[in-house]
């Protein structure tokens, strides 16, 4: 097994974390930035790195940035926001051929790294505001990307059931911001929450691939630093667990209906019944060996697919199906049955032994990109724990039934959704 | 076996053409948990006239049906293979695309194991009348899943409008009716015409010992009953150069609208390393032309003409082929109409400098090694490589010889409005 080798050091205002490998044939850097969910400031936040990443004063337009990228052999910058429980996090990220494998020898890394302080610290103002034309584009695309949600059904209504299940908790704002809120965002505000966001969000850089420890830090120390920081952690939000289950119906005008449940597992990742909880779902719903898939897809022939994912920081349970809209009943009774047999350890030694070995190549599979390497290491940061990959990787296979059975007690179901169509006879 | 080095890569591929004529790649790949394998046939939706094995006369297909026996591939007579999988660890899938239809698997223990598995249950085909019944409502939420795709729908209507008589224009899944016409019959007649080993291709890429794996797949193959079988007879009617319809106009439950441009390919019975000199000219060509870097795109955006869905594409196979641009727009009209007139400038004059090719060619050149640190993206397109007759280690060598008269003879070539063809999405209230 292939594990990864993670260095994590303190610099000016942030961490540097150092993934050393030769498997790839290109360098990735990633420099992240959290927050906590706010409706004041999410929409601002959605907007920051678009305006960021799209010029620069040393390339003030975005032809003029994109040609550099091409020219450093289409090196690939670009940015991306989660949600992450109750946080919002905003990710830069450059990925650049690793020279070796070029026949030009351009010090491709150190210009990563260059680009990366201009994007992150030199950009395109004049008198304390971003430059007003870029802003204006990027507020346009904003609000055709928040837009674009409802022609996307199955984002569209696992979004409804997140509206609906976490009213009135921060959990319900979307990543990309309130669509009101867009307009009011001036040149000015926006420079003075891209200020705030640089001097309060806690910080980290990744770097992954074929490089060196003392070059990177070299490289890291020179071109990005910022003032030190205390990171704001937030207290996560009490949940009514007497509520009773809420069911939603919307009608529009689809052929096919969206079923999506919600449940609550009252357990996040660094629990110590969080990995019994990552076996639930693969029991559950997380795989096409699992109990929904078999029974809702493979028995009922109901569906084409019906899965469960967790929310790992947020301690969710999502289930989702595209059904027809009149077999609305018996998909919500057959998804119940599942979910009653898990309580009642209704499930076998090869089911779970079978559901291990899957988590456990799917979770050896991530770390082979870059990409997923510093996903998985970032839980570490949401979470505030330091939980070794090996380790979690240990603590998965040694799950018990009874402490998955204990995990299925707790989980409860908190919201029914059900996106139906004109045609539907009820 | 033979074997080939790629010394700038630092990549070694292994290949032996087994007795029954099946093809078998490995890549080994250091320093990766994943071993990746796709057991491909050269069949897809557009294979749907043919004469079956041992049999003299064309047959017409029901639409759908390749996709239809990918789905019913995985199941026996003792249960569903992805169980099998899971249980050994291994994640399965599979897809059908126009023209090819894919099986695989990727795992980080029990590789062999897995690999048995995935070459056994593609070669051997169970299906029954009741378990054919019961995939079609499966396989008809798959339909309406898509109907209900604003994209999807997009896509298949501008082929549909491009292509008057060629099957591409069918969509992959077929339709509620169609399938409703398969049987566990029709099924056996498809598999014995395609899924025989010489129309066949194995690719394994990952942490393997390819003398292990090969001899593996040598031992394996030699257990089963082979006849040689004569090539196949596929048929496909006379297509015009132009396009079939020049506007359509679908109305959708969207908020946001979304204009297609195709242009529909020439010499589209290129293979081999003509094609691939063709369609990497094509691709350097439309990055040229719309490019985040580009005149163009710096003008659509700053407009607000387009955002960030804005793509281009270009599709090249045996039989057809189309380049298709656009994306979410305010004004699908006039986003059509400044498309259609920066493809038209393009034709008309040398657009370009050498400084613009030199910095797109080194552009696909890094988005190449890119592409070649994922074992999927390896194993999936030297197979679609392969079956065109080219070779996916020369992409960077013709990649290097592209210059500006091949640009300008291919735009002066392929843009022509008879070849134009416009498909929109439209908010239905």
């Amino acid at each position: 097994m292939e594990s990864m080798a993670e260095k994590v050091i303190e610099m000016q205002g942030y961490k540097l974390h150092l993934i050393e490998t030769d498997k790839y044939k290109t360098n990735t850097i990633v420099w992240k930035m959290k927050a906590p969910l706010s409706k004041g400031d999410v929409t601002k936040r959605a907007l920051l790195p678009h305006v960021l990443q799209s010029s620069s004063n040393k390339y003030p337009t975005m032809a003029s940035l994109r040609s550099y990228l091409d020219e450093l052999y289409g090196a690939t910058l670009y940015v991306d926001l989660a949600k992450k429980g109750e946080y919002q996090v905003i990710s830069f990220s450059i990925e650049v051929a690793n020279e070796k494998f070029l026949s030009d020898q351009t010090p491709l890394l150190k210009k990563a790294f260059e680009l990366m302080s201009e994007i992150l610290t030199n950009p395109h103002i004049n008198n304390n505001a971003f430059d007003r034309e870029t802003v204006e584009k990027e507020k346009r695309t904003l609000k055709q990307r928040i837009q674009s949600v409802f022609d996307d059904k199955m984002r569209y209504s696992n979004m409804r059931l997140v509206e609906e299940m976490c009213k009135g908790e921060n959990y319900a704002l979307e990543v990309n911001g309130v669509l009101e809120d867009v307009d009011p965002i001036t040149p000015e505000n926006l420079y003075d929450y891209f200020l705030k966001a640089f001097s309060e969000d806690e910080m980290d850089l990744y770097v992954v691939g074929d490089v060196k420890e003392a070059e990177v830090q070299e490289f890291a120390s020179e071109l990005l630093h910022f003032e030190s920081r205390s990171v704001k952690n937030i207290e996560i939000a009490n949940v009514d667990n007497n509520r009773e289950v809420k069911n939603i119906k919307e009608t529009q005008d689809v052929k096919q209906g969206k079923l999506n449940i919600g449940y609550r597992t009252h357990i996040v990742y660094g629990d110590s019944d969080y990995n019994a909880l990552q076996v639930f779902n693969g029991i559950f719903g997380g795989f096409s060996h699992s109990k929904l898939f078999i029974n809702v897809r493979e028995k009922a022939s109901l569906a084409y697919y019906a899965a469960s994912r967790l929310e790992s920081h947020k301690g969710l349970m999502m289930v989702m199906s595209g059904i027809d809209l009149k077999n609305f009943d018996q998909a919500v009774r057959i998804i119940n049955e599942q979910m009653e047999a898990m309580k009642n350890g209704d499930f076998t030694d090869n089911e779970l032994e079978q559901t291990k070995a899957v988590i456990q190549n799917q979770m050896l599979e991530t770390i082979d990109t870059a990409r997923g390497m510093v996903e998985v290491l970032y839980h570490n940061v949401v979470s505030g724990h330091d939980i070794k990959f090996d380790n979690w990787l240990n603590g998965m296979q040694k799950a018990t039934k009874e402490e998955i059975i204990e995990v299925a007690k707790k989980i409860d179901l908190d919201t029914i959704y059900f996106l139906t169509g004109t045609e539907a006879v009820k | 076996m033979e074997n080939l080095m790629f010394e700038q890569l630092q990549e070694e591929l292994y290949f032996e053409k087994m007795s029954n004529g099946l093809h078998v790649y490995i890549l080994p790949k250091k320093g990766f948990n994943k071993t990746y394998a796709t057991f491909t046939t050269k069949y897809g939706s557009v294979d749907n006239t043919f004469v079956p094995l041992g049999k003299e006369e064309f047959v017409k297909v029901p639409d759908g049906i390749a996709h239809f026996l990918e789905h019913k591939l995985f199941e026996k007579e003792d249960g569903d293979v992805f169980q099998q999988f899971s249980r050994q660890g291994a994640s399965a899938n599979a897809f059908t695309s126009f023209t090819r239809t894919a099986y695989l698997f990727s795992s980080t223990s029990s590789v062999e194991k897995n690999l048995e598995t995935l070459i056994d249950f593609v070669q051997d085909p169970y299906f029954t009348e009741k378990t054919v019944e019961k995939e079609k409502g499966i396989i008809g939420q798959e339909i309406t899943m898509y109907d209900d795709n604003p994209d999807w729908r997009l896509y298949f209507g501008l082929i549909q409008n491009l292509y008057k008589n060629h099957p591409v224009k069918i969509d992959i899944a077929g339709t509620i009716e169609s399938i409703s016409h398969i049987t566990k019959d029709w099924l056996y007649e498809c598999y014995h015409t395609f899924y025989h080993p010489s129309n066949m291709l194995l690719f394994i890429v990952g942490p393997v010992d390819p003398k292990a794996i090969m001899d593996l797949v040598r031992e394996n193959q030699a257990k089963k009953e082979y006849s040689d079988q004569p090539e196949i007879k596929r048929k496909f009617e006379e297509e015009p150069e132009s396009a079939a319809v020049k506007k359509q106009v679908l109305k959708m439950n969207v908020q946001t609208s979304k204009t297609l441009l195709g242009i529909k390919a020439l010499h589209v019975d290129q293979s081999g390393t003509e094609l691939l000199k063709n369609e990497l000219t094509m691709n350097v060509f439309l990055d040229l032309l719309f490019g985040k870097s580009s005149v163009n795109y710096e003008k659509l955006y700053g407009e607000g003409l387009i955002d960030e869905t804005f793509s281009y594409d270009y599709t090249q196979e045996q039989g057809f082929g189309f380049a298709m641009v656009g994306g979410d727009t305010r004004e699908p009209d006039k986003l059509a109409e400044t498309l259609q007139e920066m493809l038209m400038t393009a034709k008309s004059g040398s657009a370009f400098t050498e400084e613009q090719l030199e910095r797109a060619i080194k552009k696909k050149i890094g988005s190449f090694l890119r592409a070649v640190n994922s074992p999927e993206y390896i194993a999936n397109q030297f197979t679609r490589y392969a079956f065109n007759d080219m070779k996916l280690f020369d992409v960077v060598p013709t990649l290097e010889q592209i210059t500006l008269n091949d640009i300008a003879n291919l735009a002066k070539e392929v843009i022509s409005e008879d070849r134009f063809s416009v498909c929109q999405v439209i908010p239905n209230k």
